[in-house]
């Protein structure tokens, strides 16, 4: 496949670190920014590629981690098929709410409140709904086999969510090759052009959704089996919604590698603030992350990869026109 | 079982409580009217000046409703500043960055004033806070009486601005057609930034009404403003009378659902209509094609 030799060497490079005896605190750390890179990789094909600017993207994050909790604590489900039916069920949110609004032809900010609206009506839901464990939220019984898809070892929840995150990755690099992918970059830069050239606008947002829908919801689903614990406002917090768009946003939109690397960012300057402060100062990681957001977009409106492409360019003067996979 | 005693009771106090709401939503509408984005700052603002309205209590025992007169300017300078220095130069013209720098503003402020003041409830004692009128089958607390009467002053007042002044005509030009008035000769980040001081001087107000009757920490304005987004949907965003009848609609709403469905899921009531109108009617019950 072309263009997916990056993807593997990023992938590889990481999938070495718990090899060379990294302490578990650094793990847990890394497996903690996956999630929420894995998060913004599904906001990212909704949002950085079609445009879409969801801001309750823990509708999705929060159905993966419910259904995947509760099938398994209520049912007795299989927690491998636990895990996918939550995938499942974040695609369907995500045909669900994206079917109703571009149907009715939301866009900009009526899109951002119609999905604020959708992730706090399931919020509310979560938090009185017996099914839910209501305000108690659901514990998962601790299970250390692979068959319940609980490890011994922290590295190998890190590699399965490294997989998780890789697979993201590609699917973001083919939909980026790929016809589907022109139509949805179109629809950003233009949706009454796009429209008019004949592509189906909706049917292309409503696919961009479904797909976002699904990568967001695993992140749900493995923060369950990770933490073993989810309730409502866990799972279908602001915050998650929050963290779906600054991550994208952060690294680099609509940009294949832009959710990784503003994970990471994002994730170690919060981590800074709290050692500076000495874990005292509630809030002020939020804080922190508050103004990267406004500084990237001031002085960075492509992300940190975008900067890069530009900073490159101007030390390097080539003749050409460099892509940067972001019109 | 219900006697229309309660109903009528359920009514008033939903006026009472929507006049709030239409407040907090009055400065969100305008807003979206002129520069045509959804301010997702808006709540942050209404705890800032929550805090504000507490402290110039607390510290220099001026009367809530008197600071009003002094946190209104003040947050309109505020909300021009922003506007002007912040928000505009950081959004290069694009309405996707404009939201995601509101909301930006929303995560720092909420959480500057976390880091300050910590997750502590307060609340102010007033002497005559618990004084009001007995009507028989219902009983009118004092302070939310006055706020019911401010917000139409306050109502009055910006509708005045904009028919009557200079200024508002250039509000509403830009409203009505952005290029246009560029070109003779208005400026156009100026009066973005009024209007945003305007919707700012409104959240001043409602909190300043609120606090009497409310308590203030970090995350106090949320509950109002997702309420106030309704209200604005509902109304047709940009539309000053629809956020009025919406504030007291919605008002009602909550006061009927949480008497028949309990408080939380009163709350749902709201979002369930607020996605419902969004999707049947987005541009609301008063306001032109979206």
């Amino acid at each position: 496949m072309r263009g997916l030799a990056p993807v593997f060497a990023v992938v590889v490079v990481m999938a070495v670190v718990p090899l060379v005896g990294v302490s578990n605190v650094t793990l847990n750390f890394l497996v903690i920014a996956l999630i929420t890179a894995l998060a913004g990789q599904g906001w990212n094909v909704l949002g950085g590629y079609g445009g879409q600017y969801s801001f309750g993207h823990a509708a999705f994050f929060g159905t993966g981690a419910y259904v995947t909790a509760v099938l398994q604590v209520r049912y007795g489900v299989n927690a491998w098929i636990a895990f996918g039916l939550g995938i499942g069920g974040g695609a369907l949110v995500g045909a669900i709410v994206g079917g109703l609004t571009f149907r009715s032809g939301l866009r900009g900010s009526y899109f951002a409140l119609v999905t604020l609206a959708f992730a706090e009506v399931l919020r509310i839901a979560a938090s009185v709904a017996p099914i839910t464990g209501a305000g108690v939220g659901t514990l998962v019984k601790l299970d250390l086999r692979p068959v319940a898809l609980q490890f011994q070892s922290r590295a190998v929840f890190y590699w399965m969510i490294l997989a998780l995150v890789a697979v993201a990755l590609i699917v973001t690099r083919l939909i980026e090759r790929s016809r589907f992918g022109v139509w949805l970059i179109a629809v950003r830069e233009n949706e009454d052009a796009a429209r008019a050239l004949g592509v189906n606008t909706t049917a292309v947002k409503l696919a961009a959704m479904v797909i976002s829908g699904a990568i967001t919801a695993a992140a749900g689903c493995f923060y369950v089996q990770y933490f073993l614990f989810i309730d409502s406002g866990l799972a279908y917090g602001t915050w998650i919604s929050i963290e779906a768009l600054l991550t994208p946003i952060i690294g680099g939109v609509g940009t294949v590698f832009g959710p990784l690397l503003g994970a990471l960012v994002v994730r170690g300057l919060g981590e800074g603030a709290q050692i500076v402060t000495g874990g005292e100062a509630p809030g002020l990681d939020l804080v922190v992350y508050g103004c990267v957001l406004v500084l990237i977009i001031w002085f960075a409106p492509r992300g940190l990869i975008g900067a890069f492409a530009q900073l490159r360019n101007r030390v390097m003067r080539p003749a050409r026109l460099v892509e940067t996979g972001h019109g | 079982m219900l006697s229309p005693t309660i109903l009528i009771a359920a009514v008033v106090n939903g006026l009472l409580t929507g006049a709030l709401y239409a407040l907090v939503a009055l400065g969100l509408t305008l807003i979206y009217g002129v520069l045509h984005i959804i301010n997702f700052a808006h709540g942050a603002l209404l705890t800032a000046a929550m805090f504000a309205a507490y402290f110039t209590y607390h510290l220099f025992g001026i009367d809530p409703y008197l600071a009003a007169v002094l946190l209104a300017p003040a947050f309109f300078i505020i909300g021009y500043a922003l506007q002007r220095f912040i928000i505009g130069p950081t959004s290069h013209g694009d309405d996707r960055n404009m939201l995601l720098v509101t909301l930006g503003l929303a995560v720092i402020i909420e959480n500057a004033l976390l880091f300050a003041f910590r997750a502590d409830t307060r609340t102010i004692d007033l002497s005559y806070a618990f004084s009001g009128i007995d009507l028989g089958f219902a009983f009118l607390p004092l302070p939310r009486l006055i706020g019911f009467g401010v917000m139409f002053v306050v109502a009055f007042v910006l509708w005045l601005i904009l028919s009557a002044t200079d200024t508002g005509r250039a509000i509403r030009a830009v409203a009505k057609e952005k290029l246009g008035a560029e070109l003779v000769g208005i400026d156009v980040a100026h009066i973005y930034a009024v209007t945003f001081g305007l919707g700012t001087a409104c959240v001043a107000i409602a909190a300043c009404l609120l606090i009497p009757s409310y308590y203030v920490n970090p995350s106090a304005g949320n509950a109002f403003v997702l309420v106030a987004f309704t209200v604005v949907v509902l109304g047709g965003m940009g539309s000053v009378l629809g956020a009025l009848i919406g504030g007291l609609a919605i008002g009602v709403v909550e006061s009927f659902s949480s008497l028949f469905l309990g408080e939380s899921l009163g709350q749902i009531g709201i979002f369930v209509l607020f996605i419902v109108v969004l999707l049947v009617r987005p541009s609301g019950l008063f306001g032109a094609q979206a």
